[in-house]
């Protein structure tokens, strides 16, 4: 017993004589790497000289950061990591069976979602809701939808799909430009939108589909780029970079509608105070709907033919071909089905800002979807809303961070390093779980009972 | 195990195939027919063109030149040649499986054998759209579409497995399942590409079991590859020999046992004349090399990256070593040929080889 006991003490002490070792290591490397990054800073001064500023203080923090991070992962993270991957080794391999609360988790979040502006205003009045409800509510759910409409195309039928924002951008100039023009409603341009976007969705599919993994990608990459650049271009049409403002707001089915000025104000017709909350409530309220539609067709097409056989092209293509599936038609749905959502979302879009520029769908838009879909886990629609909601709400949480400031002087702007953060938040997550949040996957028919298959045996396709 | 005079009408009629890559001519002119309701056994070598065969007539491939027809029950006929890829399994009713066993590992057994109803279900379900709604006979079409895949899965002897993932099968498992799944299309024709290779001694039996149930219950043809001569004998009724894409015997299993061609082209040619062979080929394979079991692994599995290279461009080939050139001499069965005509020249009446003959 004393003998265990000792030995277990010693296995500990080694631990923290290596994690000691690595971290000086780790700090070392990092005083390299850091001190002409950091330590030291070009600058001109009054005069107009070049001017070298040492940061000293600055440096210390961050290798120190790095030391303590670096001792916290060997000393701590490591072993407990080692023991869970021992300890799955061990498990069998299929997922066992989530307990009944569990099951109802995504109900008690939907019922959370439709409680959220509720509660909010309860907190901080209709005016101090506005930011919870717009940055983080309606900012959040916009790419919920969209990386749930991405979903189809890479996490269920497993092609590498890089341009998705082009079908945002049509769907978001779609309602811009008709509802500007002709004055028609969001109600008749939200399908309309849609539809636009999933026909753009079949012209690229077409000559694009017959490409497979990286060549599907890039060509997707390109196509993203295209639009953007014709959105650009076509001046007299889209008013180039300078975007198109004063886009009509959407009305409540004409009933009521948002415009202070208009005889039919909510506050009016209602009879209450006039807030641009109420409009920002009923645009979350909207987007949480068509976020949940997506969610439905999503779930529900699975279960058809069209969704197995389009998680059957993501496991093998040539066995597809062999069963009889036309996998270019196969293909060519999962393309259209994907872009109609991202077209909802887009005219969704235009409709709550307003205004649209191309600024708005560069590529690092559909970099963003795309790791949030393969960081949720391809194929789960929850882990997938848990990495929208950790991804962007992370990086608008980086904006509330001013206190970081007194930590890094007054010249800090946290929200600068939102790309850092989603970096680093991408690689530890994919350290942690290489198949995202939820890696295991929900069969879509059983005979006995419903179990999860592992990761281990889902494939993620090649184009 | 012999054949009955009236003999039934081909199901499949492969008139003059050919098919080369580059300079290499996999088949050279190969007419062959196989018979309805029977089962067909194409056999040969490593490298033959048996897998090469099934690419042409799945479709896989398209033929550089050559005809192959399916006859279907209706009376219907099909140039596979012509149809595009999926449509033979749709239309034509031609089914297969792979040397290498495609399953789609990350669905369950039920979910693999509901892929393979796809076309019967998107019928019924409108084209998705009504089944979306949920009008339509969607409803009972998806439940009829589980009954004939819980048939299917208790054929196999799978049943209880039903709600695993495909990918947690063991081998033998997986070979029933694929065979499963391809009946779950409702073919005709059922073409298998080595289904006993790299079996244990239970589910190789287990397997003909679940062959010779699809042979007798439902009708439907089988043509098969296989190496092992003696799943074939047992079970085939009519066997068509290949070496390097040609055709070298055809007909039933105790013929083809004691044609000459086939024991020099499987088994080499014997006493003095098999060193001879060996040293002139260069090729010191010997049978029990051919039964070696095929590779599972479908290239790099576990690549975590969207970006890994696209792994499924060639197809069901087991591996680099069945790579044959063609070398002049190399053909054990043209060097019978040979001989015969040499033996013919020289004056000697009947068969060299007579004594050989059946002793396998
Ligand atoms: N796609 C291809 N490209 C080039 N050569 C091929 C291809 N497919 C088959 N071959 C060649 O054709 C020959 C026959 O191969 P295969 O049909 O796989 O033989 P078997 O199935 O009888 O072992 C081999 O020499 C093989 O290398
Ligand atoms: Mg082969």
């Amino acid at each position: 017993m004393a003998e265990a006991v000792s030995t277990e003490r010693v296995a500990a002490n080694t631990n923290y004589a290596t994690a000691i070792r690595e971290a000086l290591f780790a700090g070392a490397i990092s005083f390299g790497l850091f001190v002409l990054l950091v330590g030291l800073k070009t600058d001109q001064n009054i005069r107009n000289e070049l001017i070298l500023v040492q940061r000293w203080g600055v440096l210390a923090i961050l290798v120190l950061l790095t030391m303590a991070g670096r001792f916290a992962y060997v000393a701590y993270l490591q072993p407990t990591l080692a023991a869970r991957a021992a300890a799955r080794a061990k498990a069998p391999a299929v997922a066992v069976e989530p307990s009944a609360l569990r099951k109802n988790w995504t109900k008690l979040a939907v019922l959370g979602l439709f409680l959220y502006p509720v509660v909010i205003v309860a907190l901080v009045g209709l005016q101090g809701s506005l930011k919870w409800v717009d940055n983080f509510g309606i900012q959040i759910l916009i790419y919920v939808m969209l990386a749930w409409g991405l979903n189809i195309v890479v996490g269920l039928a497993g092609l590498l799909d890089l341009g998705y924002v082009a079908f945002y951008a049509v769907g978001a100039y779609s309602y811009a430009l008709l509802a500007s023009e002709f004055g028609w409603s969001f109600w008749i341009l939200l399908p309309a939108a849609g539809m636009m976007a999933a026909f753009w969705g079949v012209i690229l599919g077409f000559p694009v589909l017959r490409l497979r993994g990286d060549y599907l990608a890039i060509v997707t990459l390109a196509f993203g780029e295209i639009i953007r650049l014709v959105i650009i271009n076509w001046r007299e049409v889209t008013n180039g970079s300078a975007g198109i403002s004063g886009i009509p707001k959407v009305t409540f089915f004409g009933i009521f509608n948002f415009d202070v000025s208009s005889p039919h104000y909510i506050g009016k017709v209602l009879g209450i105070a006039t807030s641009g909350a109420y409009y920002k409530i009923f645009l979350y309220y909207l987007i949480l709907l068509l976020a949940m539609l997506t969610a439905f067709v999503t779930i529900r097409l699975r279960r058809m033919p069209v969704g197995r056989a389009w998680e059957a092209l993501r496991e093998d293509e040539i066995a597809c071909r062999s069963l009889g599936i036309n996998t270019t038609t196969t293909k060519l749905t999962a393309f259209a089905t994907g872009a109609m959502f991202g077209g909802f979302a887009g005219s969704f879009f235009a409709a709550r800002q307003g205004f649209v520029s191309p600024e708005s769908f560069v590529f690092l838009e559909s970099a963003i979807i795309l790791a949030i879909v393969v960081l949720g886990g391809m194929g789960s629609l929850a882990g997938i809303a848990v990495a929208a909601v950790v991804m962007i709400g992370g990086t608008e949480i980086l904006r509330e961070m001013q206190f970081l400031k007194a930590v890094f002087g007054d010249g800090f702007t946290p929200e600068l390093y939102r790309m850092l953060l989603f970096g680093l938040a991408m690689v530890i997550v994919m350290v942690w779980k290489p198949r995202g949040f939820v890696g295991s996957r929900e069969p879509t028919a059983f005979l006995h009972e419903r179990k999860a298959v592992s990761a281990s045996f889902t494939k993620e396709g090649h184009g | 195990m012999e054949y009955t005079v009236p003999m039934p009408d081909p199901i499949l009629k492969v008139e003059h195939l050919s098919m080369k890559f580059g300079g290499l001519v996999a088949i050279g002119d190969l007419s062959f027919e196989a018979r309805r309701g029977d089962i067909t056994a194409l056999i040969g070598p490593n490298g033959a063109g048996k897998t090469t065969v099934f690419n042409c007539i799945t479709g896989f491939y398209k033929p550089t030149e050559g005809m192959i027809t399916m006859a279907r029950r209706d009376g219907s006929a099909y140039l596979l040649e012509r149809l595009p890829g999926h449509e033979i399994t749709a239309r034509a009713r031609v089914a297969r499986t792979f040397q290498n066993i495609r399953l789609f590992s990350g669905m369950t057994l039920l979910e693999n054998l509901l892929v393979a109803q796809h076309n019967k279900l998107m019928k019924a379900s409108g084209y998705t759209i009504l089944g979306l709604v949920g009008i339509g006979g969607y409803r009972r079409a998806s439940a009829e579409a589980i009954d004939l895949a819980k048939f299917w899965l208790e054929k196999a002897d799978l049943i209880d497995r039903a709600d695993d993932p495909a990918g947690d099968l063991p081998y033998g498992a997986q070979r029933r399942l694929e065979i499963a799944r391809a009946m779950c299309t409702g073919p005709e024709l059922l073409c298998l590409d080595e289904p006993a290779a790299g079996l244990n001694p239970r589910e190789s039996h287990a397997l003909n079991a679940l062959l010779n149930d699809i042979k007798d219950h439902t009708g439907t043809s089988i043509l098969l590859i296989e190496h092992d001569m003696s799943v074939v004998m047992e079970i085939s009724d009519h066997v068509v020999v290949l070496e390097y894409g040609r055709k070298i015997s055809d007909g039933d299993p105790t013929s083809v046992k004691s044609d000459p061609k086939v024991i020099a082209a499987y088994l080499g040619v014997e006493d003095e004349e098999i060193v001879e062979v060996l040293t002139e080929v260069g090729d010191d394979r010997v049978i029990e090399e051919l039964d070696a079991e095929p590779d599972r692994d479908h290239g790099p599995p576990d690549s975590a990256s969207m970006l890994a290279g696209p792994v499924t461009d060639t197809i069901a080939h087991s591996d680099d070593e069945e790579r044959v050139s063609v070398m002049r001499g190399a053909s054990k069965a043209e060097r019978i040929e040979e001989r015969e005509a040499r033996d013919r020249a020289a004056g000697i009446s009947g068969q060299p080889d007579d004594k050989r003959g059946g002793g396998e």
